[in-house]
């Protein structure tokens, strides 16, 4: 099937309910064109997908697929890749999913370095409940839950995927459409964990970190002479409070995925004994 | 000689005390001993003390009794401690030249054999021994043949050099010989028969990990929590030899979800925690049901609520594990009742998982999880094991389950309420699985005859498993008797020990011991046959006996023990005794 596969097999027959201009949209595509170009098909992608407005994208794509709960994507995808290295695993969720409820998954999936990628699409608000403050969202942005807005500075996702010993760091924005799907390409060919934060506005409850502000202040490292292996000079770059960049920000090329350091190379979905394996009884023995 | 035998060693944490008392089990078992073990490894009144409890006999034996023959005590709490359990005769091992021991007194009519462990493990080659030399002097006062302990040594020790184990034969030796020296009148008359037979000695969460293995379970992620991270520690670096993978993860919300993530890969896959660890993975139990996915969970039951008694039996879990989750959710509960039925359980509970399409929880407890118990080899038959991977379709018999576009439906509405499954990898079967209500295909749906009829569909495989499945209770005692005396999990050996007492007592008692909570079998009958039914478990309210009354719509009487400890089997019996004859009047009428 991979010969001939095209971005629009990996399309569900489900149409999106998202807002019209979601940044959603721009982000699913890029994915979706991404996996095609790198050889994958349907039936040897598995999808996981978070909970909220981003990880409805579980049900737009069609793959092996599963929507989880509300924080728990990166387990899940983990636990897949392990089981059966020959998938091409990719997990995607919101802000809110991988940085608030599931910050502690985040760091661990980080520094597990299990061959898949992850694609958060940050939009610094909750959507599918409304409009609420996410751990991206700006000190003083006022919201339903956060009045006079959360007070408290929000979560750098670069930065802790760097802290916690990330060997792929990137980040994409949802409307430039050929470089969301480079990165995200990248992501998918780094071997181990290959992490992008998009940024992927929410049209309807975020009017401050806009189409228009990502536009205006993003700066693409790509026109810049900027060496994403120099992980000195990735450490200056996610902790530039004054900018916000676009492009591979890390990568570890030396990078050896979970799979190979655990000697995981088998499909453990196969069981070739209708009872006991051969050498059970050994197992017994070990008791006298 | 009492054919029943039991010695403890008692001490600090930290003074190699389990380590000690497994290799005295192990050493009664090789020499074709029944063993069964049991550890107080929690203070009762303050921190540190710790013991290891062996009860050993030629013949089977099943539970704990309140009766030491020998002690090692390495402090002299250890003596306090087990006061009312040692009897005139009974040999106490010391180390009078130790500063706390220096001035012990054993009680008149006990026999103290003060014996300087400390120095003649030196003389052996390392203070460390001193736990080995009290082994010789146990040896010594029980007539026990030293050379069994020798091979237990050379289990233990011998991946670390022979000359380790040679130092400590001879520490053995020392203590033998000191007992044998200094000791010559005192009156030993212990003598521990041995037997040409050959048991294996391991405890239930070591069968829980040998039973996945067996049962071709590759993937297990797990966060360490007494007194479940036996199996953890089991299965790593042996599933491994087979296959297979264990993940320490992060916390229970992850290891259930990296669970479930290689069950969805198609692995035979698998969880074990304790209560703390089971509220976490609630959540993701109800998406693990809701897109049914075959997952083994093992809930190692200890005392609750919050963080409890970690260290101690309860079998509070029961409710939780039966209707734990928000909305409805079908599952299996299944509840080993020994030490070889944990092996068998799993291996059950994964066809279940996979027949069915549900989550499967293994309810297992402390005094069962951490309990060395010897058995015939053959109770572990690995002959004798099945692996039913239920409805798995393949790129040939897709089609059959697939719309006229091609979707696959792993959601198929089917009359036994089971539907196919494909392996991710498997051409034409890519679909999506979620918490979500869903349709056939798995796509999110409001639609509210589709919600019907999925909610039936996996309703449907309760009354199929039903149908198909034996879910008998294990029975015991006399069938025609009056009284009949239900309970479940770990509690069936002590019971069973019980009934030698009321027999002797002419109480006749059948006996249900029930390894299947849900579903579980219809005990109307046995009920409405009985003139008297009592409920026997280790919780305080009751929580099977309630579910049975519900079931059977008759009153049951009850008997909780709630304090941390188990049964014991003469307590047990006592119990039983007056709970059967308690005045009818005050019972509550229905
Ligand atoms: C345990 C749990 N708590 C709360 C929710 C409700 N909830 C659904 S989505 C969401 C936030 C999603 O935010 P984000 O990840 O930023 O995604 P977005 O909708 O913005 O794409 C919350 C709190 C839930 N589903 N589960
Ligand atoms: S609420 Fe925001 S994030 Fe959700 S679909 Fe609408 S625009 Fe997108």
């Amino acid at each position: 099937m991979s010969s001939q596969v095209r971005f629009t097999d990996f399309k569900s027959d489900k149409q999106p309910t998202w807002c019209p201009g979601c940044g959603d949209f721009g982000t699913m595509n890029g994915m979706m064109k991404a996996l095609a170009e790198t050889g994958n098909d349907p039936d040897n992608t598995f999808v996981v997908a978070g909970i909220g407005c981003s990880g409805k994208i579980g049900t737009y794509m069609h793959s092996y697929a599963i929507h989880g709960v509300h924080g728990r994507a990166l387990p899940v995808g983990a636990g897949v890749k392990m089981a059966n290295p020959d998938l091409e695993v990719m997990v995607a969720g919101g802000d809110g999913d991988g940085y608030s409820i599931g910050a502690g998954h985040f760091v661990h999936a980080v520094r597990r370095n299990v061959d898949m990628s992850y694609v958060v699409m940050d939009n610094r608000i909750y959507g599918l409940t409304k409009g609420q403050a996410s751990p991206t969202s700006r000190e003083d942005f006022e919201t339903s839950t956060t009045p006079e807005g959360p007070q408290q500075p929000p979560v750098n996702p670069l930065a802790l995927a760097l802290a916690s010993g990330a060997t792929f760091i990137a980040q994409s924005f949802s409307s430039d459409a050929l470089r969301h799907q480079e990165i995200v390409q990248k992501a998918i060919e780094h071997d181990g964990f290959g992490f992008v934060n998009v940024f992927s506005p929410c049209v309807t409850f975020n009017d401050v970190d806009t189409y228009d502000y990502f536009r205006d202040s993003l700066v693409d490292l790509q026109e810049t002479d900027y060496d994403p292996t120099d992980r000195d000079a990735a450490k200056e770059k996610v902790l530039d409070a004054d900018k916000e960049y676009m492009g591979v920000l890390y990568q570890d090329e030396e990078s050896v995925p979970y799979e190979d350091t655990h000697g995981l190379d088998s499909n453990m979905s196969q069981i070739d004994h209708e009872g006991a394996p051969e050498g059970a009884m050994d197992l017994v023995r070990e008791f006298y | 000689m009492p054919a029943d035998f039991n010695w403890a060693i008692g001490g600090e944490a930290g003074d190699g005390i389990d380590s000690t008392g497994k290799i005295f089990a192990q050493a009664l078992s090789r020499a074709g001993r029944h063993v069964f073990t049991s550890k107080d490894f929690a203070s009762r009144i303050r921190g540190g003390y710790t013991a290891y409890k062996v009860r050993t006999s030629t013949e089977k034996v099943r539970s704990v009794v309140d009766r030491l023959d020998v002690l090692v005590a390495l402090t002299p709490r250890t003596i306090e401690e087990n006061l009312d359990e040692l009897h005139e005769g009974s040999v106490i091992i010391y180390d009078g030249e130790r500063t706390t021991m220096a001035d012990v007194e054993i009680p008149e009519e006990m026999i103290g054999l003060d014996v300087p462990l400390k120095s003649l493990a030196e003389d052996a080659g390392g203070a460390i021994m001193r736990n080995v030399v009290a082994l010789g002097a146990a040896c010594e006062a029980t007539s026990f043949d030293i050379e069994h302990l020798d091979s237990s040594l050379k289990k233990r020790f011998g991946d670390k050099g022979s000359a380790l184990v040679e130092n400590n034969k001879q520490a053995a030796r020392l203590g033998q010989e000191y007992v044998q020296e200094h000791y010559p009148d005192a009156d030993l008359d212990y003598d521990l028969e041995t037997t040409d037979n050959d048991y294996v000695l391991l405890n239930g969460d070591e069968a829980i990990g040998m039973g996945a293995i067996a049962a071709g379970c590759k993937y297990y992620a797990g966060y360490p929590i007494t007194p479940a991270t036996d199996v953890m520690t089991y299965l790593k670096g042996r599933i491994e030899n087979f296959g297979g993978h264990v993940v320490q993860a992060e916390d229970e919300l992850a290891a259930i979800n990296l669970a479930l993530g290689a069950a969805r890969a198609g692995a035979r896959s698998m969880t074990a925690t304790s209560g703390p660890g089971i509220d976490l993975m609630t959540e993701t139990f109800g998406l693990v049901a809701t897109s049914e996915t075959p997952l083994v969970i093992a809930d190692v039951m200890r005392s609750g609520p919050s963080t409890g008694m970690p260290t101690k039996q309860e079998q509070g879990d029961l409710n939780m594990m039966l209707y734990g989750g928000h909305g409805e959710i079908p599952r299996f509960v299944l509840a080993p009742t020994t030490v070889d039925e944990c092996f068998w359980k799993t291996v059950e509970a994964f066809n279940l998982a996979e027949k069915y399409q549900t989550p499967v929880y293994l309810a297992a407890d402390l005094a069962m999880a951490v309990t060395e118990q010897t058995f015939e080899p053959d109770a572990f038959d690995m002959d004798a094991v099945e692996i039913d991977r239920g409805k798995v379709v393949d790129e040939e018999t897709i089609e059959d389950h697939q719309t006229e576009s091609g979707g696959f439906k792993p959601h198929e509405i089917t009359d036994d309420g089971v539907s196919p499954r494909a392996f991710p990898g498997t051409e034409g079967g890519a679909h999506m699985s979620t918490g979500l209500e869903h349709d056939e295909q798995g796509r999110r749906t409001e639609d509210t005859e589709m919600r019907v009829k999925q909610v039936d569909k996996r309703n449907r495989k309760v009354e199929t498993a039903r149908e198909r499945e034996d879910f008998s209770p294990r029975e015991f005692g006399d069938p025609d008797a009056d009284n009949l005396i239900v309970t479940w999990g770990s509690n069936e050996g002590t019971l069973v020990e019980a009934l030698e007492y009321l027999e002797a007592d002419s109480v006749d008692v059948r006996i249900l011991s029930v390894p299947y909570l849900f579903p579980r079998p219809d005990l109307t009958e046995e009920f409405e046959a009985a003139d008297q039914v009592v409920v026997v478990e280790c919780n305080a309210t009751g929580q099977f006996a309630d579910v049975v009354e519900h079931d059977t719509l008759q009153r049951v009487k009850r008997i909780n023990k709630y304090d941390g400890v188990q049964f014991k089997a003469d307590e047990l019996a006592d119990d039983i005794r007056e709970t059967l004859a308690a005045d009818e009047s005050q019972e509550v009428e229905a």
